[in-house]
């Protein structure tokens, strides 16, 4: 029975040896780990304003991850997320700044805009790949860069605020263009309610419906997935439009809700995020929110982190990084600890 | 534009481009022998700050690309161990890996940003430096580091084809089974080879820090890597096209420049955009039917002369790892 308990807690062990990673960085760099980790956590659960920060952090992350958890599970590496998100934000913008209008017309407009412009720029993307023979990592980076080229011209012309241009951003939208916010922190509970329903669409896809079926089939092997005839060029744009226009939305979400104008980082890597995210649940869906809760509250942590310790806030991101390392390396005791593969002893 | 301006624009592509050069034939050696190493946009992150910080402590920039081979070869060790050993997804741990390099040297290097440090003087090489029509003063009038490259492109060319541990390299990228059949260790091929393609991409990383832009800032390589994984495939998995490659994508940011200057009522930021549209036109015309497409267009006794040149075959046992079907 002592190889039940060694998994049962084998969990804790990259969870524990990212945790002593940090705690030697924060030594050298002469910094009292009890204090950083106590500023972390104060940062994030410190006060209603900042528990608030990591609820309205976390909706965007839940969605993007929600949404890649299709791309994933028909072997899709949608690195363009990032991208997606960021034309999401745009479309979002584009709709907030040039119409007027009472907010019930203005946000579903903002909405639908922004998840086709996530869904557009995922399935071009997934053509470039099924008709181009160009791997989505390369043209997701590609687009990603595109995207944020695009944010940057916007901001510093056409959408340059009326009293000149500080690059960093649009003028602040109308009122009546942002989703409603709780107790003027910047989170909205109509975003948390989208992300719900989405989770929910995405869960029931993935155990209940044969496209679901086909995706896995896909993304378990896509040849024989051919042969049953799953069309390998329709279940991949589709499978990438469905995590673009969660992106999109996600994108509204930060623009209408976390800002209230398009900004240059508007993303600022919440796509590379949620890759980490579906990682470390091990692409299991059910984890998804609570890891991507975590990570929220990590990196909303790191930002007081930094104003307390003068530690560089990227602090945050090792942590989060380190942690899905080592899952991927020591996460299952059984590799760890099996014997020598057959061609390894011929190898010696 | 003088003939002067233009071979000093051209020796500054030259310049630039090294960095790349030197990633991408660390990839092609990588990704030959069966590994995809993705993590080379962090792990370039990584060696660009670890060698400015070990030659500004030390004072020796000999020392700074030691120390950043070492962090390159400890970053292909992990993509290594992970694919070999315990059969992960090389592209899951590559990704990781490019993320965490990323944040991590943002951490170490906060406190040694933008401060001057040791760099390579420029030191041409007597009499081939005056050769005429710039090709002295482009290749041959510029620091170490450059010559670097272009015999590192020599030399992995020549390794790949001419020598008998080349052949075994290649046999192992493309027919594992039909190579370990022969006798060659397999696992540990691609564990040497791994590593000796991340240790060049860390010297890729500090050449930068020491002879493109000298000094540390966070963010200092960021894009490079992933450029470099681009070109390599560009390239064919072959050193001298990749480092062809190299300069045209160097090329096109020189281009960038000019145009900016010329035409400065367009936004900078268009410009920005050109390497990254290239990137996707390229990818495509070599992946797909478009490249007969384009073959088709040149007269005849071109045609195979520019169908070599677009055709790319990846290694046939890139990124499976072996006794697994």
């Amino acid at each position: 029975m002592k190889t039940d308990a060694v998994k049962r807690f084998w969990v804790l062990v990259p969870i524990l040896g990212a945790l002593a990673f940090i705690t030697l960085l924060l030594i050298l760099f002469k910094a009292s780990p009890a204090e950083g980790f106590t500023a972390m956590l104060e940062g994030a659960f410190g006060s209603r304003d900042r528990f608030l920060s990591v609820v309205a952090f976390w909706v965007p992350l839940f969605l993007c991850s929600t949404g890649l958890l299709l791309a994933f599970k028909a072997g899709l590496w949608n690195i363009g997320v990032e991208g997606q998100i960021v034309m999401g934000a745009i479309a979002a913008s584009w709709v907030a700044l040039k119409f007027d209008g009472p907010t019930f017309l203005l946000i579903p407009l903002e909405i639908l805009l922004a998840m086709t412009a996530g869904a557009l720029l995922a399935a071009f993307s997934g053509l470039l790949k099924t008709r181009g023979k160009v791997h989505e990592i390369f043209s997701g980076l590609a687009l990603t860069n595109l995207a944020i080229i695009l944010t940057n011209y916007l901001i510093s012309s056409p959408w340059q605020p009326a009293e000149g241009g500080t690059f960093r951003g649009t003028a602040p939208f109308q009122t009546a263009a942002l989703l409603p916010r709780l107790l003027e922190s910047r989170f909205s509970p109509i975003s948390l309610l989208f992300a719900l329903i989405a989770f929910a669409l995405v869960v029931m896809i993935l155990n209940n419906t044969v496209w679901g079926l086909k995706l896995k089939a896909l993304g378990l092997n896509p040849r024989s997935a051919m042969l049953l005839g799953v069309s390998s060029e329709r279940e991949t744009i589709v499978a990438m439009m469905s995590a673009g226009a969660l992106a999109g939305l996600a994108g509204a979400v930060r623009v209408l809700s976390w800002f209230d104008s398009l900004r240059q980082s508007i993303s600022g890597g919440i796509g590379y995020l949620a890759l980490l995210i579906v990682m470390l649940s091990a692409f299991r869906a059910l984890w998804v929110p609570f890891v991507a809760f975590f990570f929220s509250i990590v990196l909303n942590g790191s930002i007081i982190l930094q104003l307390r310790t003068q530690l560089h806030s990227a602090l945050g991101g090792v942590l989060t990084g380190v942690m899905v390392l080592f899952v991927l390396l020591f996460g299952d005791s059984r590799q760890i600890f099996k014997q020598a593969q057959p061609e390894e002893i011929a190898d010696e | 534009m003088s003939e002067l301006e233009i071979i000093a624009i051209l020796s500054s592509i030259m310049l630039q481009a090294t960095p790349l050069i030197i990633a991408v034939c660390g990839e092609v050696i990588t990704e030959r022998v069966g590994i995809v190493n993705l993590s080379l946009d962090g792990s370039m992150l990584m060696s660009a700050m670890t060698g400015f910080v070990v030659g500004l402590k030390t004072g020796s920039v000999i020392l700074g690309f030691l120390a950043a081979a070492a962090v390159g070869a400890f970053f292909a060790l992990i993509v290594a161990y992970g694919s070999i050993r315990l059969k992960q997804s090389q592209f899951a741990i590559g990704f990781v890996l490019t993320l965490l390099g990323d944040d991590l040297s943002a951490f170490l290097g906060q406190n040694y940003t933008r401060i001057p440090g040791p760099s390579v003087a420029k030191w041409g090489i007597p009499f081939l430096k005056d050769l005429p029509f710039g090709i002295g003063a482009i290749f041959f009038d510029q620091n170490p580091v450059v010559y670097f490259a272009l015999l590192l492109v020599v030399l992995v060319w020549w390794w790949f084809n001419y020598t008998q541990p080349g052949l075994r390299l290649r046999a192992v990228g493309e027919r594992p089974e039909a190579a370990f059949a022969r006798g060659v260790k397999i696992n540990f091929t691609r564990y040497l080879y791994t590593l000796i393609g991340g240790a060049l991409v860390g010297i890729a990383g500090a050449s930068y820090s020491f002879s493109v832009k000298l000094y540390w800032s966070e963010g200092h390589t960021r894009g490079y890597g992933w450029i470099a994984l681009a070109i390599v495939i560009f390239g064919g998995w072959s050193p001298v096209k990749g480092m062809l490659g190299a300069l045209i994508f160097g090329a096109t940011k020189a281009v960038a420049t000019i145009l900016q200057h010329t035409f400065p009522e367009v936004s900078v930021v268009a410009f920005n955009a050109l390497p990254w549209i290239l990137m996707i036109i390229v990818l495509v015309l070599v992946g797909s039917d478009l490249s007969e497409w384009l073959v088709a267009l040149v007269p005849k006794r071109y045609q195979n002369r520019l169908r070599s040149l677009l055709r790319v075959d990846a290694p046939q046992a890139l990124g499976v790892n072996f006794g697994e079907k």
